[in-house]
């Protein structure tokens, strides 16, 4: 075992970039692993290497991350990229594999910022090759600057589907569509939260601008659709859909979906950490205290994994997580950790308060909350929502009996496509709340590892 | 208010409880079983599924031999398959004296009268495992073995349990024990139950029980661990084990391996949970590479522990109490009571409404430990709180 480290930071996001930062300021030789191959997590992917011609059709907000990346290059920390973390022990015991083996590290506190992810959005034909989320297309435009130049649909609702085709028309790519599914009663929803979004204008100026693009760029933009169902035999060849009662069709060879992102709980879910069922985004979040301390003393979460909160305050609160980190291994006081936090205490608050709009606006479309009897859930093991339904029927209670039922949540991915789908079925199958319902129980690995890097992993002396 | 009064109350509806009730409520009987949890949260749900007689305790070989003729006709009994599929299983010899470890148990074997193990050599094994490494010499193989599925095979005796008229209390611990007229009080978060007799199948927390009764055993818990990979072209029919490393290998008909090994992961009983140790799955992995090396770019996707109660002797407690009429137990299987299930649950139905079993029970007697054994249990890290 590699001897341990005072503060493992997991996640080379804004969350973790920033909890970095604050850790080479105290002097600290933190561990920062992130297992893609560079720094800047979801909004600032590949930003180190993105030419100028990239990084203008990506726009202002990612060209915005190149201060924080520099915390990369801080002689005391320790980067690793391309380290898969998949399993973290609640004595704070870190597992990962880079460069084909698996090693265990213990830290004396532990940061976990890995991020969101994005909501599976499931109807019929959802499964068919050439059907993408748009944030998988987003990391090949960011990645390798590859987009489809023609015949592409995007169908969804939120901030990134929106995003997305701004950054498409962007790179000159001609959609065939974008094919908006946010219900038409979310704004009257929203409106009440309107004033506070207000306060922190920025957010809303961005939307009226990717909006403004859209409708500017001559795009068949379908707004209010419902019943969506994409056709094609052996991969997608067009996407349908009903408008106010009115059935459409479009030609489509790539059909890139969007609903929204939630926090990535496999970690702490496989950790054992409390979740509370957060009503208005629709998703678990763990429960944290306002430095980000879990109920493991070892254990921390940031930024996005910690509920959803957008990239400047996932920045404030990696920042929030590593002063209180920092001082639960005594290197900061309780005065400086908190003289240190306010600036970012007043920038998370600021940056938060656009949320609940944002979350009510584009609360998903209950349509793919609830799919179709006939509609792929669990694309592991391929089981339906009808299938779901019908364990139901049969007694079955929560996502765990699932299992025993039929295997869904039981393939590579261990729930974290099904996971919130397969909670929701059985809580309207059930009528009961969902939080009643709960979610799978996570597993160790929560990413795959091999049978061969399993084998590397050094032994302790006391095994 | 009257008390609902049972013949016989089961405390625990692990695969052990859940046999028992089912058999005596065969027998006409009014029973109840309960479970501080619900039938298979642990052991009998999570467990490798290995219906095997392949290396067995001698005492336990009758009743392993017994349980298997029930395995082969499982929908008959509970209404189901279990998921049962009958295949050899093989054990190997990685080495000469591994080799005559095992043919010295296969005469031992024989001078008992069984010839259920059958010794093969190098290359009848690698007819039968193409797949192994090539230093390995031999194997014995047990034919007519099988696996079932562990959740599976809890939810069928839950049904035919219910169907028999078995009474199932979930989340109902049985939190104390005491004489009530000619039969016994068990207290519970939902009340007194009033029983004639009592049954302890609490598995791991056997020794809740059998304390209160002034016998307790030197049962101690362990997490046992087992993984999942991704799925492969079939390759491996049998079950398969090593004779010189806890190993318990085997490919399920979706192309999943399972892979298990002696390596213990943290038990946490008092706490109702255990969790698996990265460092014993590692050893386990480094022994599936040993003998099959071609699959060290498998992905493990999931593992999991699960809590068993473990005997000094590898053997369980299965018998009458010896301080007081009226109670039996069954617990404490050792990481080898799936396949058992199914007899248990009968010889313990016979136990009580014919006053013995037709089996040899004797070695699993309660009172069998010496106040040695006794003596190094109670020490503190040891104990199981109850
Ligand atoms: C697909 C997607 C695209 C998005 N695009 C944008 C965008 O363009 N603009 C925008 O404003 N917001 C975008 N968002 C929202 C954005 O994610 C957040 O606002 C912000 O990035 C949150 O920062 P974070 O540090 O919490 O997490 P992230 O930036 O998501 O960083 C998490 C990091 O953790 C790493 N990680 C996760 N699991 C593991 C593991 N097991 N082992 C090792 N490393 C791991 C990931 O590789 C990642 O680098 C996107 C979200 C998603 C899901
Ligand atoms: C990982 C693993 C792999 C295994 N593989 C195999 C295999 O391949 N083949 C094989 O034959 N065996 C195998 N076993 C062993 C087998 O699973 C067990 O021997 C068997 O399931 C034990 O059943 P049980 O009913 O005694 O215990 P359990 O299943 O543990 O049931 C006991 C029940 O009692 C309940 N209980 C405890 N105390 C109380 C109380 N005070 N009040 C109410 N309820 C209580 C518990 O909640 C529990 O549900 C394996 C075990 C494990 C853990």
């Amino acid at each position: 075992m590699v001897d341990p480290v005072p503060l493992l930071i997991m996640g080379s996001g804004p969350a973790g970039l920033a909890a970095a930062q604050e850790a080479v300021r105290a002097g600290v030789g933190a561990l920062l692993l992130d297992e893609q191959p560079t720094g800047g997590g979801q909004i600032y992917r590949a930003l180190g290497e993105a030419t100028g011609e990239r990084q203008k059709t990506l726009g202002t907000d990612y060209a915005a991350g190149a201060p924080l990346l520099t915390v990369l290059s801080a002689q005391c920390l320790d980067h690793q990229p391309g380290a898969t973390v998949w399993e973290v022990s609640p004595d704070g015991t870190v597992y990962y594999t880079r460069q084909g083996q698996a090693r265990a590290v213990s830290a004396e506190q532990v940061i976990l910022c890995s991020g969101a992810m994005e909501r599976p959005m499931p109807f019929p034909g959802w499964t068919l090759p050439g059907v993408m989320t748009c944030g998988a297309a987003q990391i090949l435009l960011k990645g390798a600057g590859v987009f489809p130049a023609s015949g592409a649909v995007l169908a969804g609702s939120g901030p990134l589907l929106l995003l997305l085709a701004k950054q498409l028309i962007g790179a000159r790519a001609r959609l065939a569509a974008v094919v908006d599914t946010t219900p038409a009663d979310n704004y009257r929803g929203a409106l009440k939260y309107l004033p506070g979004a207000l306060r922190t204008p920025g957010y809303l100026l961005k939307g009226l601008s990717m909006i403004r693009t859209l409708s500017a760029s001559g795009v068949p933009w379908y707004r209010g659709a419902s019943g969506l169902e994409a056709i094609g035999d052996d991969a997608v060849a067009g996407l349908r859909f009903k408008v106010r009662g009115r059935q459409h069709e479009v030609a489509c060879s790539n059909l890139f979906l969007h609903q929204g992102v939630v926090p990535n709980v496999q970690l702490s879910r496989s950790l054992g950490l409390e979740h509370h069922w957060d009503g208005l985004q629709r998703c678990w979040r763990p429960i944290l205290d306002g430095w980000g301390a879990s109920a493991l003393e070892r254990i921390a979460v940031a930024g996005d994994a910690g509920g959803i909160m957008g990239a400047r305050a996932a920045e404030a609160h990696g920042r929030l997580a590593a002063l209180g980190a920092l001082n639960r291994i005594g290197v900061l006081s309780e005065t400086e950790r908190d003289r240190r936090a306010a600036g970012a205490r007043a920038v998370y608050r600021r940056e938060i308060l656009p949320r609940p709009f944002l979350d009510r606006l584009y609360r998903p479309h209950p349509d793919y909350l609830q799919p179709a009897d006939d509609t792929i859930v669990c694309r592991c093991e391929e089981v339906t929502a009808g299938q779901i339904r019908k364990y139901v029927e049969l007694g079955c209670l929560g996502p765990n009996q699932t299992k025993a039922f039929g295997r869904s949540g039981m393939g590579p991915c261990q729930g974290r496509v099904c996971g919130l789908t397969v909670s929701e079925i059985i809580a309207q199958a059930r009528g009961v709340p969902l939080e009643q319902v709960g979610y799978y129980r996570i597993r160790p690995p929560i990413k795959p590892v091999t049978l061969g890097e399993l084998a590397t992993l050094e032994q302790p002396e006391d095994a | 208010m009257a008390r609902p009064s049972y013949d016989v109350i089961v405390v625990g509806a692990g695969l052990h409880g859940l046999s028992c009730a089912l058999n005596l409520a065969r027998e006409g009987l009014k029973v109840v079983a309960l479970d501080k949890d619900h039938p298979g949260r642990h052991a009998s749900g999570v467990n490798a599924g290995g219906v095997r007689r392949l290396g067995r305790h001698e005492a336990e070989l009758p009743l392993t031999m017994a349980a298997l003729e029930i395995w082969h006709r499982i929908e008959q009994e509970v209404g189901d398959s279990c998921g049962f599929v009958a295949c050899d299983q093989i054990k190997v010899a990685e080495s000469g004296s591994e080799a005559d470890t095992l043919q010295a148990r296969l005469l031992r074997l024989r001078e008992l009268g069984y010839d259920h193990e059958q010794w093969i050599d190098a290359d009848e094994l690698r007819r039968r495992v193409p797949a192994i490494a090539p230093h390995c010499v031999g194997a014995v193989l047990c034919a007519g073995d099988g696996s079932a599925n562990p959740f599976r095979t809890v939810m069928a005796y839950r049904r035919a349990a219910l169907s028999a008229g078995v009474e199932i209390r979930e989340n109902c611990p049985a939190l104390a024990l005491s004489p009530a007229g000619s039969g016994w009080r068990v207290d519970t978060p939902q009340g007194p139950l009033d029983g004639g007799a009592v049954m302890n199948c609490a598995g791991t927390w056997g020794n809740t029980i059998a304390r209160a009764l002034g016998e307790p055993v030197p049962v101690t818990p362990a997490a046992l661990m087992l993984m999942i990979t991704e799925r492969l072209a079939p390759f491996l029919k049998p079950v398969l084990g090593a004779a010189g490393r806890t190993l318990s290998f085997k490919q399920f008909d979706n192309g999943t391996l399972l892979i298990g090994g002696g390596h213990r992961g943290t038990a946490e009983p008092e706490c109702n949970r255990s969790r698996v140790k990265m460092v014993g799955l590692s050893i386990s992995a480094q022994t599936v590479g040993a003998l099959f090396p071609q699959l060290a770019d498998v992905r493990v996707v999931r593992s999991w522990a699960g809590l068993e109660g473990m005997m000094p002797d590898d053997i369980p407690v299965i018998g009458p109490s010896s301080r007081a009429d009226g109670i039996y137990h069954a617990f404490g299987f050792c990481g080898h009571g799936f396949q058992l299930a199914p007899i248990t649950g009968r010889i313990m139905a016979d136990l009580l409404v014919r006053g013995h079993s037709g089996l040899p029970i004797e070695a699993f007697r309660i009172d069998r430990f010496a106040a040695a054994d006794m003596a190094a249990m109670d020490t503190p890290e040891q104990r199981i709180s109850a």
